[in-house]
């Protein structure tokens, strides 16, 4: 009985005794949640462009952030460094698409994925070679970033708003409103949902393949610039960061890999069901649950909708 | 010129159904176990056994493992460090309560216990597929692990938190332990992986095997003539998971001789996964291959620049290696999809029809 009270109600009469560190919580949450979102929206772009599982995704967070942070050390000022990654990133999707995705068009998914892994130690290596493997400190007062907290007082208690934190929910929503515009009302959005329903058919009314993987990969690769510096700003960037693309993954597969409104409701869910878990189930298993506690989220989600809350329909035919 | 199969005339159903048909390949395997058994122990010195076959027969037998679950069945998982922490957890544990028995015994019978928290762990299987499974069997990984450092039980409330092997005889020679020589444990490993291959060439050869190609071509389809997807699937995770536990327990009880949690991390899972693809999906010569490349490669690597005489900084050639293994692996897979096992067969090929082109 006392486990089930420990489990069942203590938990939600603490949330009623202290309404601030609800607030406090869920306000840490929803910020988790909007990064893990940006991220899996770097996956979703390119699941449904192309059909590849990029695991690279993180690391390309890691590498966009490195560049950045790595040019401006190098006296590059920093609004030219931002422009200069942004081209960098631009190459890395040619050259992926030159030399991985071209000669690997039409394998199975799991060789994709794999070759996604061999651009992640590629990666890896490169960002140690040319900028080393120390942690760095992202430049985000030169990028106007703001720095600091609200702190105010609200339901007897303090509640603090980091400043950087409602710049990252802002950025975020604004990124997200540009895809949604250019997916929807442009034509190489509609170019693009064309390839994500069917390769063939797109191929067919004479759109290239080639030239959407690049744009796919450079939008992956921007919204990992975004993302990159986001995280680097609140904490540091160094390549611990790249565990971050595995907090992303339940996000992904409890939204669906197909749905990029899946990817932002699926980061929520699991940003604030994470920090909930953390803070008010946690200290009963002796903490640190974070690392999985995701994952078991996205499972429960999973066995009642196998492709995710937003996923396709899938339909099996013999 | 040697490799011809002209004269050899098959004249039952056993012999045409035979894993080895060709006489050349037999002999071939004899002289490879004669080597492996008899020469190897004799002159291998300690540096080869410790850092190059032990590690290599030892990823050999998780990446069959794996195999069996990913390229036979066309399960995709991502837990496969977990199930062998799971095994060198309960080896531990085993040991601990009857230090009587046998550690060889314990080895083996740890896997029953990483095959049922890998048939815990399939459950979700049936409904759950692809990329979607991928994940979802990292949420084992991740538990699992973190069972590892939060519960002091499973490493004995060690205070460093790491598993420490004790001393374990066999006909008064030590096996494990710090005392034991490289060539026991060397020896005890190859005999475990041999008979476990063989267990396993015997189950992917059989009805058991065809199954699970049935299902992994496609589930529905293999539902439809009448095979019952659920014990089919979870049958793959327990044998799957039975090999990775044994692989674990030897990693820590025959090769480390003492480890951390952090040995089973999802590095682990996504190693031996590399194994499995570049050796090649669904065959289990392909797991050797595919075992000595990866592991075998970034050493090499190492010792290449040395052997130049270049000087380069430790650190400089470590990420060098991982810009060259991360090349190759793409540069491979463009080549050859299919994996080594893939060349392999078509060197078999060239071979016999040598010196004609067809």
């Amino acid at each position: 009985m006392d486990i089930l009270y420990k489990v069942f109600i203590d938990p939600f009469l603490q949330m009623g005794t202290s309404p601030d560190l609800l607030v406090q919580t869920l306000w840490d949450g929803l910020v988790a949640g909007v990064l893990y979102a940006l991220i899996a929206l770097g996956f979703v772009l390119i699941f449904k462009a192309s059909g590849v599982f990029n695991f690279a995704q993180g690391i390309m967070v890691v590498f966009a952030a490195l560049t950045l942070v790595g040019l401006h050390e190098r006296g590059v000022p920093a609004f030219v460094a931002l422009a200069l990654t942004i081209v960098v990133m631009l190459v890395l999707a040619y050259g992926v698409e030159r030399l991985m995705l071209r000669p690997l068009v039409n394998q199975s998914d799991i060789i994709l994925f794999m070759a996604t892994f061999g651009l992640t130690y590629f990666l890896i290596g490169v960002g140690q070679l040319v900028f080393g493997g120390n942690p760095k400190v992202m430049i985000a007062s030169e990028l106007y970033l703001p720095s600091g907290a609200f702190e105010f007082k609200a339901l007897g208690g303090f509640v603090s708003l980091q400043k950087i934190d409602i710049a990252a929910v802002v950025i975020a929503s604004v990124m997200v409103g540009v895809l949604a515009v250019f997916f929807q009302r442009t034509r190489i959005g509609r170019a693009l949902r064309a390839v994500a329903d069917s390769h063939q058919a797109a191929l067919s009314v004479g759109i290239s393949l080639e030239q959407i993987w690049v744009i796919v990969w450079f939008a992956a690769g921007v919204v990992a610039l975004a993302t990159g510096i986001m995280w680097g700003a609140r904490s540091e960037v160094s390549f611990s960061l790249q565990i971050i693309a595995l907090k992303a993954l339940p996000v992904l597969i409890l939204g669906g890999l197909t749905s990029i409104p899946g990817a932002i409701v699926g980061g929520l869910i699991i940003g604030i069901g994470e920090k909930l878990g953390e803070i008010y189930w946690g200290p009963l298993l002796g903490g640190g649950i974070e690392t999985w506690f995701a994952y078991v989220i996205a499972l429960g989600f999973l066995v009642f909708r196998p492709q995710g809350l937003f996923g396709e329909k899938i339909i099996e035919r013999i | 010129m040697l490799y011809r199969e002209a004269g050899q005339y098959k004249t039952s159903y056993a012999a045409d159904m035979a894993v080895f048909p060709i006489l050349q390949d037999r002999i071939g395997l004899a002289v490879i176990l004669l080597i492996a058994f008899v020469v190897i122990p004799l002159s291998g010195n300690n540096f080869m056994l410790n850092s190059v076959l032990i590690p290599f027969l030892i990823f050999a037998l998780a990446t069959i493992g794996l195999n069996l679950l990913t390229g036979y069945t066309g399960l995709l998982s991502l837990g496969t460090g977990g199930f062998m922490g799971v095994g060198a957890y309960a080896c531990l544990k085993l040991t601990t309560f009857f230090p009587q028995v046998n550690i060889i015994v314990w080895i083996l019978a740890s896997g029953f216990f990483s095959a049922a928290v890998g048939v815990l762990f399939g459950l979700p299987s049936l409904r759950i597929k692809g990329f979607y499974l991928a994940v979802a069997t990292l949420a084992a990984q991740f538990f699992l692990e973190w069972c590892f450092i939060r519960i002091p039980w499973l490493y004995n409330n060690s205070t460093s938190g790491a598993i420490e092997v004790p001393l374990r005889t066999l006909f008064g020679i030590p096996i494990t332990g710090p005392t034991a020589t490289p060539v026991t444990r060397y020896l005890i490993v190859l005999a475990i992986v041999v008979g476990m291959t063989w267990v396993a060439s015997n189950l992917v050869h059989g009805r058991i095997g065809r199954m699970w190609m049935s299902v992994r071509d496609m589930d529905l389809a293999a539902e439809l003539i009448g095979i019952r997807l659920l014990p089919a699937k979870l049958l793959a995770f327990a044998v799957s998971s039975f090999y990775c536990g044994v692989a674990g327990a030897m990693m820590v009880f025959l090769w480390y001789g003492g480890a951390e949690a952090e040995v089973f991390a999802i590095d682990q899972s996504f190693l031996v996964l590399f194994m499995v693809i570049i050796g090649g999906l669904g065959t289990l010569i392909g797991s050797f291959f595919g075992a000595a490349l990866i592991y075998i490669l970034p050493i090499g690597l190492r010792a290449v620049p040395a052997a130049f005489g270049l000087p380069i900084h430790p650190a400089a050639a470590e990420q060098l290696t991982f810009v060259i293994v991360g090349a190759l692996i793409v540069v491979f897979l463009v080549l050859e999809p299919a994996g080594l096992a893939r060349l392999w067969q078509i060197g078999k090929q060239k071979l016999r029809v040598w010196p004609f082109p067809y």
